[in-house]
């Protein structure tokens, strides 16, 4: 009882601050300096439409960089948690489940590759319109979770899949170097020409580090999904 | 279409509603699954805070094409929030991943998801 009513005083106190920040809250009516700056250069320097993955792949690709390598020291924790110690495999054998239903089947049969092409085109996309490399290679993901959703039995190739990821890492940290001999510093996407903006092939080399990280990330999220199969 | 409160403050008080009902679920429940299910809870609403104080009055989404030329480009909201909330949906999502992964841990050593089982690693 006592703990419940701790647990209530503190949601009290917290929701009095959130009052108060946001009644205080008045709209922005105009763009600050910074991001007038990113949302006026951005198409000029870089060649992107969209300005949120030119923010996020060029100006601050290092925090992007910085972040794929916290994903893949999740797989790596993930697998060292879910790591199958050797007298569990012995005993715990596999319950047998019934296979899935003609129709689950089927679904997942069909969707998938629908599935996987929209996560493509969203990857590819990212420079354009709404899209990017983190937001494709989730949608592939889950992809990957519904085929293991309808075939529980259905067995991914982890290896391959690691693999992947890590040439996708080491060829995303040579596009960097490149950029530093090539162009402005590391990670700078300007040492290809940018091209016209608004066409698929343009911005110099922000659809390529696109693509490294939407297969990076789809490929990780798929390892961690993978781990947690019992 | 006239509403009664500008879109940022909407957007301002669902936030800040899912922190305090992932806070609540922080609190109160025993479960570890439900406890986890609160720290997304509460991530989310910080995410939906940190996107809505980049609105800027009438603007529109910070993508040059046919909608919002280049020469008009100060329409657009703020892009630095979004960028940042990509990021931080996806350590969220590492995070999630490594809270679930010890509640398998802790689930296989114990045989049960209450929190109250877990009592002598205080050390």
């Amino acid at each position: 009882m006592i703990h419940r009513v701790g647990a209530l005083f503190a949601v009290t106190l917290f929701a009095l601050i959130f009052i108060r920040l946001a009644g205080g809250y008045t709209e922005r009516s105009a763009l600050r300096p910074l991001a007038e700056h990113y949302v006026l250069q951005a198409p000029l320097e870089l060649g992107v439409s969209n300005i949120v993955t030119g923010i996020l792949i060029a100006y601050r690709g290092f925090d992007t960089l910085g972040e794929v390598a916290v994903l893949f020291m999740v797989a790596a924790s993930v697998g060292l948690l879910l790591r199958k110690d050797e007298a569990d495999l012995g005993e715990a054998k596999a319950p047998q489940r019934r296979p899935a239903s003609e129709i689950v089947m089927t679904g997942s049969r069909v969707l998938l590759p629908v599935i996987l092409t929209f996560g493509a085109y969203v990857i590819v996309n990212g420079h354009l319109s709404a899209g990017g490399g983190f937001q494709g290679g989730a949608i592939v993901a889950s992809g990957v979770m519904l085929l293991l959703l309808a075939d529980p039995a259905a067995r991914l190739n982890a290896a391959a899949l690691s693999m992947i990821e890590s040439l996708a890492g080491m060829l995303y940290v040579g596009m960097g170097i490149l950029g530093l001999i090539l162009a402005g510093g590391f990670l700078d996407p300007r040492f290809l020409p940018l091209g016209e903006a608004g066409t698929l092939i343009s911005a110099g080399a922000i659809p390529l580090v696109s693509a490294l990280l939407g297969i990076k990330v789809g490929a990780e999220l798929s390892v961690i999904i993978n781990r947690f199969r019992s | 279409m006239a509403t009664i409160l500008p879109v940022s403050s909407i957007l301002l008080i669902t936030g800040f509603g899912l922190v305090l009902i992932g806070l609540c679920g922080i609190l109160i429940h025993r479960h570890l699954l439900r406890i986890i299910i609160g720290f997304t809870l509460f991530g989310t609403g910080l995410h939906i805070v940190i996107v809505a104080t980049g609105y800027v009055t009438g603007g529109t989404a910070p993508i040059i094409d046919r909608a919002l030329g280049p020469a008009e480009a100060g329409r657009a909201i703020d892009p630095i929030p979004s960028a940042l909330v990509v990021t931080a949906i996806v350590i969220g999502f590492a995070v999630t991943a490594i809270m679930l992964a010890y509640a398998v841990r802790l689930h296989s050593a114990r045989k049960t998801f209450d929190i109250g089982a877990f009592t002598e690693s205080k050390w």
